[in-house]
């Protein structure tokens, strides 16, 4: 799968923090993303999701695909949002401008292209930092670090299985998926809903079978290297926060805060020129 | 079988959240309204949550969603990744009723008592919490989100109820063949 977005090791000071660090910060920043409509915030918020990305060292072939695929969404969801609430932009911000008269019911208004401004800005301000953490950061090493913050190892260990058999499972599905196109069941947009559906179980039904027997497999293996005998365990990748992540932490924590009360100050979430 | 949290349930996290993650892009769209389709995942999510209970399902609903939109799509829509939770948690209350891995699951009345939980669980989920938290979190418009909202109960109950009563089912049978030499009353 090369629409998949993975790990890439190299030597910049965002690969060197620790997950938690990230998870943290990605956490934080998509909740404060989510919060605020105000357009000064999410301006200055998307010009440090610019500078990470850059200083991340992330390279367009990394995350293109991805990235396009993403625009594709949010133009769908821009147009959606258009043509079922037209007005929504005049109910929030209480005004109406009428800029151009398109047809039926359907005019276009300064309100309403304000608003989906900020739909967008929300998007651009978040995916950045989102991109950041995934290709930045090693999976082991964030298992580790899960359970370094205090949360209980067979959780962390449950998300590191996740992260580590994605890649199996994925491999396992083209190979049952070339299995079945080469029996002759179609799995294109050719065939219709129904049809497509039951072709989907043609490769549902192995892939969940051999993956129940995947799971006792694995099972087995730990209980027979002790896992979840006593209550603590060591971890291999695991590594200690340092200088940077505190800082990291606190730069996070600070902004975040400010952020929402620069937002909040007037009362709404929204920022209004009019 | 209590909600106990062993080695198995570790493990079935973790697999049924890659499966949950390579599935996401499996989907037949209904093409004219953004993110919503006939998602195989679900049947994955509703399979795992009856066979190993709450919080099995619960954990590969939170975190398969929020992975997979994450390598998926680059963001993580908080006000979906929620309510597959809560669809997960729902169905698995119920996991000891089914009895799937004891092979009790070929009787109409379990098959009907599944798909209800399972259709109540899609709608607590898709037409109550999506939304909700759409307009809170996101303050998208009301109608755009029950829209939404309402077509992804209707494509979720038909593959919850379609793929995940046939794969119970199936499970149910090979499962009942292995442990019938332990069953003994």
């Amino acid at each position: 799968m090369s629409r998949l977005l993975t790990y890439a090791p190299k030597d910049t000071w965002i690969h060197r923090l620790s997950g938690v660090t990230k998870l943290l910060f990605f956490l934080l920043w998509s909740v404060v993303g989510m919060l605020t409509y105000d357009t000064r915030v999410l301006l200055v918020m998307l010009l440090c999701s610019l500078v990470l990305y850059k200083t991340s060292k992330t390279e367009w072939k990394q995350v293109g695909t991805i990235f396009k695929f993403i625009l594709l969404f949010l133009a769908l969801n821009l147009f959606t949002i258009f043509a079922i609430s037209p007005y929504q932009g005049t109910e929030v911000y209480g005004t109406r401008t009428d800029l151009l008269h398109l047809f039926w019911h359907y005019t276009l208004t300064k309100e309403q292209l304000f608003y989906e401004f900020n739909i967008m800005l929300k998007y651009f301000t978040v995916i950045p930092v989102v991109l950041i953490f995934i290709v930045t950061t090693n999976p082991s090493e964030f298992a580790a670090s899960l359970n370094r913050i205090g949360i209980s190892y067979r959780a962390g260990y449950a998300v590191a299985i996740a992260l580590r058999y994605v890649p199996d499972v994925q491999h396992d599905f083209t190979k049952i998926k070339h299995a079945q196109e080469a029996r002759g069941i179609e799995m294109s947009s050719k065939a219709n809903l129904l049809t497509r559906l039951k072709n989907m179980s043609t490769i549902i039904f192995p892939l969940i079978f051999s993956s129940m027997d995947r799971i006792d497999v694995v099972s087995n293996a730990m209980e027979l290297r002790g896992f979840g005998k006593n209550k603590k365990r060591t971890w291999y990748s695991g590594k200690p926060l340092q200088r940077n992540d505190y800082l990291s932490i606190v730069f996070v924590i600070v902004f975040c805060v400010s952020a929402l009360v620069v937002t909040f100050y007037d009362g709404s979430r929204f920022y209004n020129p009019f | 079988m209590k909600t106990k949290f062993g080695i198995k349930e570790v493990v079935a996290i973790g697999i049924g959240t890659a499966l949950f993650v390579v599935l996401t892009n499996v989907q037949v769209p209904f093409g004219i309204i953004p993110n919503t389709a006939l998602q195989s995942r679900v049947a994955i999510l509703t399979f795992f949550a009856a066979v190993f209970g709450p919080v099995v399902g619960g954990a590969i609903g939170l975190i398969g969603h929020a992975l997979g939109d994450a390598l998926f799509y680059g963001g993580v829509w908080w006000s979906w990744v929620f309510p597959d939770a809560l669809f997960g948690i729902v169905v698995g209350l119920f996991a000891s009723k089914y009895a799937i891995r004891e092979g009790g699951f070929s009787n109409g009345k379990t098959i009907v008592f599944f798909n209800v939980v399972q259709v109540i669980g899609n709608a607590l989920a898709w037409i109550g919490l999506a939304p909700l938290l759409d307009i809170l979190i996101y303050a998208e418009p009301a109608a755009k989100v029950f829209t939404q909202g309402v077509l992804a109960f209707i494509g979720n109950i038909i593959v919850a109820g379609v793929l995940g009563t046939l794969l119970a089912a199936a499970y149910s049978k090979v499962g009942a063949k292995s442990s019938s030499l332990t069953k003994e009353d």
